[in-house]
C-alpha cells in the first residue's frame, strides 16, 4: 500500500489532496502512520511501532488501522492495487 | 526603463455577491510587469462598487445596457475615447460580449484594441448550442434541451430523469426536483434574462473550474483549474483552491486546441464519482476568481492586454498548487456627491 506520490501531508497534520484540491485532517498517531507508509513500512511494522509507543492492544490497534485505511481508500489517497503493480 | 502606460476600459465593476470580474481584472493589471496603466471603470449602475474604489479604478463612465444597441454603445465608446485615449478594452460580461465582438473592428479603426472570440466561437459555445459543441470536439457534456414554451415541460420527464437542472441564457441556474418546480423555475428565470430556457442533465459529483487564455490559433497560453472551497447560495465561489488535475488540463488544451479559441474564458466542468470529466458551461471571459490565477503565477489580463495590443506573449509553462483564494466583503464609505455624479452626469 503506498500513499499517492503527490498527496502532501504537513507536520500539523493536514493533508491535501493536489489533483482534487480535498484537504483532511488527521491526529498526531495518523500523522505518524502516515509517515511510516510513506517509509514503505508494512502493516506489520507499523503495528509493532504503535503498539511499543502507545498503551494499547493488538486487536484495537489492527481495527483503528484498518479503518484509517479504508477512509484514505475511500477518499482516494492511497493508490490502487493496480497503480502500486505498475 | 520606463514602462508603456495603457488605458485600459474594463467593464463588471459589480463587486457584490455575484461578482462580476472587474475589479480582480484590474488589481492583476495593476501588478503587471511588462506595462503601467490608467484604468478606466465603466458601468451600468451608480451602486456597482468599483465606481467608487479610487485606489484601483482612475475614472468611471456609465454606458448604457447592451439592449439600447451598438449603435448607442458605439456613441458612447467614442465620447469616453475622446476624453481618455483608450488603448485596450476588456468587457467582462457574457450579455455584453455580443455588442462588443460587433463593434471590435470599428472600435479597432479608432485604436482600441480588443481581445474576444470570434462571433462563431462566441455563439458556439452558447449553452444553448452546448450539445452541438461535445459532439462537434469530442467533449462530454451533460444532455441539454433547449425550450421556448411552458407547454413542452411535461414532456421533459421522457427524456431526463429528476433532477435536472433548469439555466436561463446568460445567467441562473437552478435544480428543479418535481416539474412544478421546473415550471417555476422557468417562469423566475425566463422573467429575469429571456428565453429561451436550458434543460440539462443533472450530473452528480464535484464542480471545478477552469480559466485560461487562448492566442486565436489553437494555442495554449494560460490555464489554472480551481476546485470551489466555499460556494454562496447564489453558487459562486466565495474560497478555491489551486489544483493540479491533468485531465483537466488536458480537456482545456483540447478544448482550445479544437476551436482555436481567442481569449479568456472559463470552464465549468463537473467531475462524477468515477473521475469521468463533463463540461458544464464555457463562459467567454475571465471569470470573477481571476486574481487567483495572478497569486499562482499566471497573470492572464496581462497576458490577454499584450495579446490585444500585438505583443508577443509566451506561454506560461506553471503554476502554484494549492494556493487558495478567500473573498470578502467591505464596507466602503462614499459621499453622496460621489453618488449623484455618476448618477447624474454618468462620470466620476
Amino acid at each position: 500500500m503506498k500513499l499517492r506520490k503527490n498527496v502532501a501531508v504537513s507536520e500539523a497534520g493536514l493533508l491535501f489532496n493536489p489533483v482534487t484540491g480535498e484537504s483532511f485532517s488527521v491526529n498526531p498517531i495518523g500523522v505518524e502512520i502516515l509517515n511510516m507508509v510513506r517509509e514503505d513500512k508494512s502493516p506489520d511494522q507499523i503495528s509493532k511501532a504503535i503498539l511499543s509507543k502507545y498503551s494499547t492492544d493488538r486487536d484495537t490497534f489492527e481495527k483503528d488501522y484498518h479503518d484509517f485505511i479504508g477512509i484514505l481508500e475511500h477518499h482516494n489517497l492511497i493508490e490502487s492495487h493496480e497503480e502500486t503493480k505498475a | 526603463m520606463k514602462k508603456r502606460k495603457l488605458n485600459i476600459a474594463v467593464t463588471g465593476l459589480n463587486a457584490i455577491d455575484s461578482p462580476g470580474p472587474g475589479v480582480s481584472v484590474i488589481r492583476a493589471l495593476r501588478e503587471a510587469a511588462s506595462f503601467d496603466v490608467r484604468i478606466i471603470g465603466l458601468s451600468y449602475e451608480s451602486l456597482e462598487p468599483g465606481i467608487y474604489m479610487h485606489d484601483l479604478v482612475d475614472r468611471t463612465y456609465s454606458i448604457p445596457y447592451p439592449g439600447a444597441g451598438t449603435d448607442t454603445l458605439l456613441a458612447r465608446m467614442e465620447y469616453i475615447h475622446e476624453k481618455e485615449n483608450l488603448d485596450v478594452i476588456i468587457p467582462n460580461f457574457d450579455a455584453e460580449l455580443y455588442p462588443f465582438i460587433k463593434l471590435e473592428a470599428k472600435l479597432k479603426e479608432m485604436g482600441i484594441h480588443m481581445f474576444l472570440p470570434t462571433l462563431r466561437q462566441f455563439e458556439e459555445r452558447h449553452k444553448v448550442n452546448l450539445n452541438d459543441f461535445g459532439r462537434k470536439y469530442n467533449i462530454s457534456v451533460p444532455k441539454s434541451k433547449v425550450i421556448f414554451d411552458l407547454n413542452t415541460v411535461h414532456s421533459l420527464p421522457s427524456e431526463f430523469s429528476f433532477p435536472m437542472i433548469v439555466k436561463g441564457k446568460f445567467y441562473d441556474a437552478s435544480i428543479a426536483y418535481s416539474i412544478e418546480q421546473v415550471k417555476s423555475y422557468f417562469n423566475k428565470i425566463s422573467a429575469k434574462w429571456g428565453l429561451p430556457i436550458i434543460i440539462q442533465e443533472f450530473v452528480h459529483g464535484t464542480e471545478f473550474n477552469v480559466t485560461g487564455l487562448g492566442d486565436g490559433k489553437g494555442n495554449t497560453i494560460a490555464a489554472v483549474p480551481m476546485r470551489k472551497q466555499y460556494i454562496t447560495d447564489k453558487g459562486k465561489a466565495w474560497g478555491g483552491i489551486s489544483i493540479s488535475d491533468e485531465k483537466m488540463l488536458d480537456m482545456t488544451r483540447k478544448f482550445l486546441k479544437n476551436t482555436k479559441w481567442r481569449g479568456g474564458f472559463e470552464l465549468e466542468l463537473m467531475k462524477n464519482k468515477d473521475g469521468e470529466l463533463f463540461l458544464l458551461e464555457i463562459n467567454p471571459r475571465l471569470p470573477a476568481w481571476i486574481y487567483l490565477a495572478v497569486g499562482v503565477g499566471q497573470n492572464i489580463p496581462e497576458a490577454l492586454v499584450n495579446l490585444a495590443m500585438g505583443v508577443k506573449v509566451t506561454p506560461f509553462s506553471s503554476y502554484a498548487i494549492g494556493k487558495m483564494f478567500v473573498r470578502y466583503s467591505w464596507d466602503m464609505i462614499v459621499d453622496r456627491e460621489e453618488f449623484e455624479q455618476i448618477s447624474v452626469y454618468g462620470e466620476l
